[in-house]
């Protein structure tokens, strides 16, 4: 039997940090971060869902496959993101050649 | 650990109980790496049509109701917390005050589909459907209509994930303030948890990506 170290003191500050990046979140929405907007607020999401999946979820406590399993898919799903916004953001250039082109 | 105990609810394939629930939260993170893929898709179609129509999609997350949908941030971020509580009362062996906790994400579960009901009855009045139905006078134009459409079939394929997860906290709270889920075995907490809390990291994403990017 596996003895965790992750316990109701634990997941108290879990939500209390998860309350605070919330409304840091809300408060920067109202900024005028220009291009800075999206990248912050997605980081901050990223953040909170990270300190969801190692306290509540407990991946702090676990050891072997399991991390193994989530590392993969994670790095599988940013390969997903990663290459849809590849080729979306320079899909414009691909279709517009420049003029001195063949 | 004592065998005696943990005899009912150890199948014969496995070693020890530690092993066993070792094996069934693996299977449930392959599970919710599978769901994670299914919601992936939709994100990166919402990128691919924020980059297509980057002007349209900040204007019409300005028409989402954000306080409606800040304070379902709060109310599934708490619901993650109690059910957290639920589990830690289990291990130290206190049904009655565990019940309570996962009673508490219930109703926060129910709360959270209420307020989301809300919203979408508030956005039928502006004329806003998804798809072919979109109506709105004050948000014309193809970009608003297909945030529209990513909107509902994302925050609707959330909702019917929330509505997933109450039925199984009812169960589960049930079996709990029944003496039957106890600090020795409480498997189908643990990876009723698990899914839980993936509905609410998925909530993380869809809140800044629908509310808060105007």
């Amino acid at each position: 039997m596996h003895a965790p170290r992750i316990g109701a003191r634990t997941y108290l500050r879990t939500w209390i940090a998860l309350l605070v990046l919330a409304a840091a979140t809300l408060g920067l929405s109202f900024l005028p971060l220009g291009a800075f907007h999206a990248p912050v607020a997605l980081l901050i999401a990223a953040t909170k869902a990270a300190l969801i999946a190692l306290f509540f979820m407990h991946l702090a406590d676990e050891r072997g496959s399991i991390p193994i399993a989530v590392g993969i898919w994670v790095l599988l799903l940013a390969v997903l993101v990663t290459l849809t916004a590849a080729d979306v953001l320079t899909r414009g250039e691909m279709l517009r050649p420049p003029a001195s082109g063949p | 650990m004592d065998s005696a105990a943990t005899a009912p609810h150890l199948a014969s394939h496995f070693e020890d109980l530690a092993k066993q629930t070792h094996a069934a939260r693996l299977g449930m993170w392959v599970f919710i790496g599978s769901e994670a893929l299914l919601f992936s898709a939709l994100f990166a179609l919402y990128a691919a049509y924020r980059a297509a129509y980057p002007a349209a999609f900040r204007a019409a997350a300005g028409h989402t109701d954000l306080t409606l949908g800040s304070l379902m941030t709060g109310v599934l971020l708490t619901s993650s917390y109690l059910v957290a509580m639920g589990l830690a009362r289990v291990r130290a062996s206190r049904p009655r005050g565990a019940a309570g906790f996962l009673a508490g994400a219930v109703l926060l579960g129910i709360a959270f589909l209420a307020l989301k009901g809300m919203e979408y009855a508030e956005h039928f009045r502006a004329g806003i459907y998804p798809g072919v139905g979109y109506r709105s006078a004050t948000l014309p134009g193809a970009g608003a209509n297909i945030f529209f459409t990513l909107y509902y079939a994302m925050t609707g394929l959330h909702a019917l994930h929330v509505l997933g997860g109450v039925v199984l906290l009812i169960w589960l709270a049930w079996r709990v303030r029944a003496g039957r889920l106890t600090a020795v075995y409480h498997t189908p907490l643990e990876l009723g948890g698990l899914y839980w809390h993936f509905v609410d990291v998925i909530w993380v994403f869809l809140w800044p990506l629908f509310y808060l990017l105007r």
